[in-house]
């Protein structure tokens, strides 16, 4: 259970919903799944992020109880989802979205109705239901569509309001958006994290990025190869990676690899491709240390007179390549170790920085994340 | 040219005033290859459906029997349904050989597979994700199939028109086990035969272009809903 600070400031304590141990899957021979131990609290949204294969969509679906084979088990609200009759009942509590819609040869209304047909509910109140939801994300005019003809964003909101429909306890998305184009992308995520937000329904979302899982969810579970590495909130797992792995997931391009040399107060030094790194805390010398490092806290000079204070890193490098991201420019600098550095494209020019250049780059020991190896 | 050109003119005189005999032998083949179908599309479609939905060890081997299936040689199926109906046959003591009731039996045995392997082609088509979406919504295992049956429904009616076409235009089985008895189990394509044999031109010429033109309307009604259902 997670403590939540309320907006009063009030303290609340959350139910956990589901409850999954030793969830593990295997597919001839391979294990595609291997969770011991998982708890979703009431109303929280948590994104599961990984590469493609890392085992995302085998989670959801065997936490949505769609797959037959698999052991483990489930817990949904303190009762134990332990057979066939008891998955059905639990399969109509929750609802799932997948990345292709996967709509029925019908109209789009009839889709959105779809999981309120099959729970055998009056006609008034599935359409009432209906126009509801399609209303909320902003569909109420394609009602009578069929749904063959909906363009990929229409497809995936009619998707999501089939799903919303049937107001679920439990909702799963596994890469909702992957499949659209980015200003669709961006529309639809705006009205899901408000319609979340407003419906406080519990989400576990699926996705590969990670600026998706940081705009709409509470903790951050960063999966590989069937396995989770690393749940937290999201600053902590942005910002604290637990691997090697998961910081390379979340956005940290410099990983070097080092060993710790000498000690001061606070400080320890590691050597890194020869060369002496300042980092912050307490490690025995000789200790094996993987340093990892945001582009967006080195800085760049071609100043080299700026002095150098003890838990500022400063080195010379020259520029190997830049590369346009957009807002930002990325530079890739050889130190005698590689170092990258997001820089603003009017910095670049004030700079007046180029392939082959010299500079000298710096980067504050405290901004440096530290896994023991 | 003149046997060809008299024959027409007499055919369509035969069809015009609607010949007592001509009739009853349309109506037979309707009502016998009508229920053939029928029969076929409820035992093809749910097995069909079994098999493309579930994984089971040999599964190729029972798929590929019955796609070998759906061209069963109806004379075949007449020897054996002849044999199990015969007086001495496991069966005999039904006592239906050379009834219109051995033809719907031959004729369903001619259309199932057909039905069958349309339908597990249709099935397997669909995306696989589909069926965790509907049990994702909370659909029973029933009405998780029902919905995928929905899903299919274009390609299962292309299953009914293949067999009802390939029962309607049988000789072969209808010949054998109902025995063409006049007024009693004497089918379209059965009295063809004989009138031909016979040098009767005119009326088997009537019957051919009756036998062509109920595949046109079945085919017609089926294509017409068919369209205006991918039109949506």
């Amino acid at each position: 259970m997670v403590h939540k600070l309320m907006a009063d400031g009030k303290k609340i304590m959350d139910q956990t919903i589901l409850e999954a141990k030793n969830l593990c899957v295997e597919r001839a021979g391979t294990r595609l799944l291997d969770v011991p131990h998982l708890e979703i609290d009431e109303g929280e949204v948590l994104s599961l992020i990984g590469p493609n294969g890392a085992g995302k969509t085998t989670l959801l679906a065997t936490l949505c109880h769609l797959f037959k084979y698999f052991s483990g088990t489930i817990v949904f609200k303190e009762k134990e989802v332990d057979n066939e009759l008891a998955a059905g009942e639990y399969r109509k509590k929750v609802a799932m979205v997948f990345q292709e819609p996967l709509l029925f040869n019908a109209t789009v209304f009839e889709n959105v109705a779809a999981g309120l047909r099959f729970r055998n509910i009056g006609r008034q109140e599935i359409k009432k239901s209906v126009e509801e939801n399609l209303e909320r994300f902003g569909i109420g005019h394609l009602g009578n569509r069929s749904a063959r003809t909906l363009s990929g964003g229409e497809a995936q909101r009619t998707s999501l309001a089939r799903a919303f429909a049937i107001k679920p306890d439990i909702l799963f998305l596994d890469e909702p958006f992957s499949s659209l184009d980015p200003p669709t992308r961006e529309s639809l995520i705006d009205d899901l994290e408000r319609i979340l937000k407003n419906s406080g329904t519990t989400t576990i979302f699926a996705t590969h990025d990670r600026i998706e899982a940081l705009r709409l969810s509470d903790r951050i579970a960063v999966m590989n190869r069937g396995r989770i590495l690393q749940i937290g909130a999201p600053d902590d797992v942005m910002n604290h990676p637990a691997d090697e792995f998961v910081a390379s997931f979340v956005g940290v391009e410099t990983i070097l690899k080092g060993k710790v040399t000498g000690k001061k107060t606070g400080i320890v030094m590691v050597s890194v491709s020869g060369r002496e790194v300042a980092v912050i805390g307490d490690y025995g010398v000789g200790e094996s240390l993987i340093l990892c490092i945001r582009p967006e806290n080195v800085t760049l000079s071609t100043n080299p007179s700026e002095t150098a204070t003890s838990a500022r890193n400063i080195f010379p490098g020259t520029i190997g390549r830049i590369v346009p991201m957009g807002l930002f420019q990325k530079v890739e600098l050889d130190c005698g170790f590689p170092l990258v550095a997001y820089i603003t494209h009017d910095s670049l020019k004030a700079l007046s920085l180029c392939e082959g250049a010299d500079v000298s780059a710096s980067f504050k020991a405290t901004a440096i994340h530290v896994v023991r190896k | 040219m003149d046997l060809i050109l008299e024959g027409i003119k007499k055919a369509f005189l035969l069809l015009a005033t609607l010949d007592r005999e001509v009739l009853d032998i349309t109506l037979l083949s309707l009502k016998v290859s009508g229920l053939a179908t029928i029969v076929s599309v409820f035992i093809g479609v749910s097995i069909g459906t079994v098999i493309a939905l579930n994984e089971f060890p040999g599964k190729r081997i029972v798929v590929s029997l019955v796609n070998t299936g759906m061209g069963l040689p109806p004379v075949v199926v007449g020897l054996f349904v002849t044999i199990f109906l015969w007086r001495s046959g496991p069966l005999g003591f039904l006592g239906i050989l050379y009834t219109p009731l051995a033809i719907i039996i031959a004729q369903s045995i001619i259309a199932t597979p057909i039905v069958m392997g349309i339908t597990v082609a249709a099935m397997q088509q669909l995306p696989k994700k589909l069926r965790l979406q509907i049990l994702a919504l909370g659909a029973t295992r029933l009405q998780m199939v029902w919905m995928l049956i929905k899903e299919a429904r274009l390609s299962l009616l292309a299953a009914v028109m293949a067999g009802f076409g390939g029962v309607i235009s049988e000789i072969g089985a209808s010949i054998m086990v109902g025995g063409n008895i006049k007024g009693y189990s004497r089918v379209l394509t059965t009295a063809t035969v004989m009138e031909t044999s016979r040098g009767n031109f005119d009326v088997a010429i009537a019957l051919s272009i009756i036998l062509l033109l109920l595949a046109y309307f079945i085919n017609l009604v089926l294509t017409h809903i068919q369209q205006r259902e991918r039109k949506q």
